[in-house]
């Protein structure tokens, strides 16, 4: 068992996302995805103007719709409810993946399984045989935006790492993620290894070296 | 005098035969032809091939169609979803074959079906096994995967309004898949709110020509859900 600082505080979910949101710059053109990134966009600074695509037809989305505002003709990628903001456009599945795929987003935020090393993205499905595969846009997501971030929790309920030197999972993708954001750390993909670019408080070099068992390099 | 107007949904699925294959418009509820759909479960064609995003949920629409036991065989990219309970029960129990496509090769497979395009290499799922099988090439230092065309016997789709040419209008995030599958089957069927007279669709906003639709009906506003 590792020595663990005392006052090591992990990121919660709601930081982590805030982390996030706080690095997409105003005018980018951003895609959630469907599960834990969806709470980014509760924590987008208001003061910056920031455009969320979704995948079913929608750029330009607003905040949650209030309950008289619902309507199930104005949904996202998970199926909810949402609101356009003024300026923003709706349009078929076969210019929105236009969008995806042809390099037109600057960014999309997805969930994952395992992130790799060398970049590669698991975020689909695992080996269990009972499982029913789903893949929907996030292949085309990972191919298409010009950076990925992913945001997971670095370990499983396990404590394995989903950090981890090649997927054992399915790919999603190969070397398309450029940013990490867990719990732990925030890391970028450089050069077929992680780099540090933030660590939880209290978190050292060392102990998420070991928590990982991988050789992660310190920020340049 | 050209008249694609039908009077009941009843009449635009009669000659849906067993073996067909049928593109499903939608995207979860939004824009899935419930009506249609309710229309050729009374039909009972079998052995069906069904293209849509989605595999249904809760019991009504597609999720009927397939505890129906009218379907053979489901194209889609994301069956499992929180109600997918009638896809999840056949599936396991190996009585419904699943092909899984990334949203966007299903959205580029069927454009490509609509627009004469023979086949067409695609980066998504390059890597991964989606391309296990497949042809692959590396063009300008990326990988890509050959993919074909998807085509069907029919279409099903929804929008808000059309005209007796067929003419659509689509409304707001319901439009999804209705233009691209409109124009990649035989046979395109699309249920609306209303027809409205020749005319009276402004040209600058007609998004499916209706050259690309045969038999369109109105089925009044029901809930998307």
């Amino acid at each position: 068992m590792s020595e663990v600082a005392t006052d090591l505080k992990l990121w919660t979910r709601a930081e982590m996302a805030q982390l996030i949101a706080a690095d997409i710059p105003e005018g980018a053109v951003v895609n959630i995805g469907i599960g834990m990134p969806e709470l980014v966009a509760d924590y987008l600074p208001r003061d910056k103007e920031i455009l969320l695509q979704s995948e079913n037809g929608l750029i330009g989305m607003g905040p949650k719709p209030g309950a008289n505002e619902i309507d199930w003709d104005l949904i996202n990628a998970g199926k909810q409810p949402v609101t356009l903001l003024e300026g923003g456009a709706i349009f078929d599945h076969t210019l929105s993946f236009t969008m995806m795929r042809g390099g037109h987003l600057d960014i999309a935020i997805l969930g994952a399984f395992q992130v790799a090393e060398n970049g590669d993205l698991a975020n689909w499905a695992t080996n269990d045989p009972n499982a029913i595969p789903a893949v929907g846009g996030a292949m085309d997501l990972a191919v298409g935006a010009k950076n990925v971030f992913v945001m997971m929790e670095m370990l499983t309920k396990k404590g394995e790492s989903k950090l981890v030197e090649r997927c054992t999972y399915p790919l999603t993708g190969l070397g398309c993620v450029s940013r990490v954001y867990t719990d732990h750390a925030v890391l970028d993909v450089v050069d077929g290894g992680f780099t540090v670019a933030r660590l939880a408080p209290g978190l050292s070099l060392d102990e998420l070296r070991q928590r990982t068992g991988l050789s992660i390099r310190a920020r340049a | 005098m050209i008249d694609k107007t039908r009077p009941d949904t009843q009449s635009c699925v009669a000659d849906i035969a067993d073996g067909a294959t049928i593109l499903v418009g939608g995207f979860g509820g939004a824009g899935m032809p419930h009506e249609l759909i309710d229309a050729l479960i009374e039909r009972a064609p079998r052995d069906l091939t069904i293209v849509s995003n989605n595999a249904g949920n809760g019991t009504k629409g597609l999720a009927a169609l397939l505890a129906a036991g009218l379907v053979r065989k489901v194209v889609c990219s994301f069956p499992r979803q929180a109600d997918s309970h009638v896809f999840d029960g056949l599936y396991r129990s190996g009585q419904l074959e699943l092909e899984l496509v990334p949203q966007g090769n299903l959205v580029e497979r069927l454009r490509a079906g609509g627009a004469g395009i023979g086949a067409f290499f695609t980066p998504t799922g390059y890597g991964t096994p989606i391309a296990d099988g497949k042809e692959t090439r590396v063009i300008d230092g990326r990988g890509y995967v050959l993919e074909y065309p998807i085509k069907g016997d029919f279409a099903l789709i929804k929008a808000r309004q059309a005209d007796r040419w067929g003419n659509l209008v689509y409304r707001k995030t319901a439009r999804n898949f209705g233009p691209v599958m409109a124009t990649a089957a035989k046979m395109t069927v699309a249920q609306v709110e209303e027809i409205v007279p020749l005319g009276s669709l402004d040209p600058e906003v007609i998004v499916t020509p209706g050259a690309f639709v045969d038999r369109v009906v109105a089925v009044g506003t029901g809930a998307a859900q």
